[in-house]
């Protein structure tokens, strides 16, 4: 803007005070009404670290639900029943629903859903590191229902009651669907484990392998997790990483004992603690994953990379034929 | 190999083999545009196309099993049978090259659905009567879907109206044998169960013409044009092997012992 400010230095001092007033107010008022359990809604007051934050979780979890199609999606022509076949178009088709209704909260913010694309797409934004591991058999798509949705659910359950209104929202219509996924792919993996020796070496590999991938999914450990007494006390994060992972496998551990797998030997129950212990986890493969360095990183951005790309001049057509339609309709 | 269906015998499990393979495959191909949709609307939408259709399959071959008689289920004749025992139109089984050719292929092959099943809701066969009502109603959707698809290819761009009537030029060819009608065909038609192929060609080209010469769409006149080789006889194009083997690639290398799923 070019308005020339006429202001006098004294009149911009005061000027600047007052502001800097009305945001203490303003921030001690929106942390009262944290504190009170009420809802944030879009055209709240918010303080742009709140703003922020909430739109890089927001957008990495639409993210993650879009990435996580294509391990999925890997099997789709090759899955082995008309049921089973039936069950997971259904289920990417939930998971890309999860995705639109996330960038639609994430809209409420200020963003629009074409920027968060293109940041996903120019490698500026992340989803979660899960999916940059290959569904290398049928099992893994029975597991990745059982383990990367019920740790979704882990850590999203507590999200329902986020404070800020469209994204709690989401995650209660999101959780829903996601623990009738969990149950699902536990329910193939049940299946299976009736099998033969073949169908159970599957599923035992596919534990094996997504298991731990799976904890990590909690992000790193409390004590070098960067964001998380802020997000607590702004009630965009419930729990910390360590308490949620520990849940987790707490859960699923008697869940992979019912099915006849074999578990890994550093995972043993502490009568002392009532829970279960399971040791370091890999931190440095976490890292590497993030930055890029995973199996499958490449393949899920160049697949993300051609379906934009090849489906262009598709979406330019429908652009240009709505644009047509408006002037008929104008001039009618 | 021949095959082990020979043209005519059980006329009626054919038939309804034969509406159940052209849903199986054309649903199978929808399903592989998941997560390579131009945008995650048409992910979407191609999810519901696939789902309806693989689900119409699944009832279609489920009765097709009981005429069998042979103690099979659906996914025994999906996942066990090769080429040259499925029943499915050339047209069905075309690859998606991109969503030009797959809109066209839709429009084609929905229309034609629709006015399959609109006759075969009247069947004399209940089963056949009653598969035809549930699966109508869906594909009353995707030919409104197919159709308005075809109007934004048509009329948006120079490059969407190219790539839309080449779609439509690529899949002319098998448009002749949609109508194809074998003498048995011909007699199950007689009895009321069935509807003869050849019947409902004026119609499907009435409607698909008016279309076209909406969405600015050039039709090709396949008049008199030949169909060498018959589905019937277990003839197909190339591209139906690659469906069924990736399709069929675990119940293949994994055969269950008895009494094991899925
Ligand atoms: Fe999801
Ligand atoms: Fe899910």
């Amino acid at each position: 803007m070019y308005t020339t400010d006429l202001r006098t230095a004294e009149e911009k001092a005061k000027a600047a005070k007052d502001e800097i007033k009305v945001a203490e107010e303003g921030m001690a008022e929106f942390q009262a009404r944290i504190d009170r359990d009420e809802f944030i809604e879009p055209k709240d007051w918010m303080p742009e670290g709140y703003r922020k934050t909430l739109i890089r979780q927001m957008s990495q979890h639409a993210h993650s639900e879009i990435v996580g199609m294509h391990p999925e999606g890997n099997w789709v022509t090759r899955a082995p029943t008309l049921k089973r076949k039936l069950i997971l178009i259904a289920k990417i088709q939930d998971e890309a629903g999860h995705g639109l209704y996330l960038y639609s909260a994430a809209e409420t913010l200020g963003v629009s859903r074409e920027e968060l694309v293109r940041q996903l797409h120019a490698g500026e934004a992340k989803y979660s590191t899960i999916f940059n591991y290959p569904t290398m058999n049928w099992a893994d798509v029975g597991a990745v229902g059982w383990l990367v949705d019920g740790a979704a659910i882990t850590n999203q359950i507590p999200l329902c009651r986020c404070s800020y209104g469209p994204y709690a929202r989401a995650m209660t219509r999101v959780c829903k669907e996601e623990s009738f996924h969990q149950r699902q792919g536990y329910e193939a993996l049940l299946e299976m484990m009736k099998g033969t020796d073949e169908q159970k070496k599957m599923v035992q590999d596919a534990f094996d392998r997504l298991f731990w991938p799976a904890l990590m999914m909690f992000g790193p450990p409390d004590s070098d997790s960067a964001h998380s007494s802020q997000n607590m006390a702004w009630k965009i994060k419930r729990f910390s990483n360590d308490e949620l992972r520990q849940r987790f496998v707490d859960a699923t551990i008697p869940q992979a004992e019912f099915l006849g797998l074999k578990i890994p030997e550093q995972i043993k129950w502490n009568e002392e603690t009532g829970h279960y212990d399971f040791g370091e986890l890999d931190w440095d493969e976490f890292w590497d994953v993030v930055k890029g360095n995973g199996i499958s990183n490449d393949d899920r951005m160049n697949a993300r990379n051609e379906a934009l790309e090849d489906g262009a001049w598709v979406r330019e057509a429908a652009a240009a034929y709505a644009e047509k339609q408006r002037a008929k309709s104008k001039a009618a | 190999m021949t095959s082990i269906y020979t043209n005519g015998d059980n006329p009626h499990f054919q038939y309804v083999l034969g509406l159940g393979d052209d849903a199986l495959i054309l649903g199978h191909r929808w399903s592989e545009w998941l997560s390579k949709g131009p945008n995650l609307e048409l992910d979407i939408a191609a999810s519901n196309l696939a789902l309806d259709l693989i689900g119409q399959a699944d009832l279609w071959l489920s009765y097709a099993a009981e005429l069998q008689g042979e103690g099979k289920s659906s996914d025994d004749l999906a996942y066990l049978r090769d080429t040259h025992d499925f029943r499915c139109h050339w047209l069905t089984e075309q690859p998606n090259t991109d969503w030009g050719l797959s809109t066209a292929r839709m429009l084609m092959f929905s229309v034609y659905q629709y006015i399959r099943y609109e006759r075969l809701v009247n069947s004399s066969d209940e089963r056949i009567a009653e598969i035809a009502k549930k699966a109508l109603k869906e594909v009353t959707y995707h030919r409104r879907f197919a159709t308005e698809w075809t109007m934004r290819l048509g009329l948006g761009t120079d490059e969407s109206n190219r790539r839309l009537q080449k779609g439509f030029d690529t899949l002319w060819r098998f448009v002749p044998e949609l109508f194809e009608t074998t003498a048995w065909e011909q007699e199950l038609a007689d009895k009321g169960i069935a509807v003869a192929s050849k019947d409902i060609e004026a119609e499907w080209t009435e409607v698909i013409s008016a279309i076209l010469a909406e969405a600015d769409i050039t039709m090709a006149d396949t008049a008199g044009k030949r169909v060498i080789g018959s589905r019937h006889d277990g003839h197909h194009t190339e591209h139906l092997g690659h469906i069924l083997a990736e399709m069929q690639f675990l119940q293949r290398a994994y055969p269950t012992a008895q009494g094991a799923t899925w």
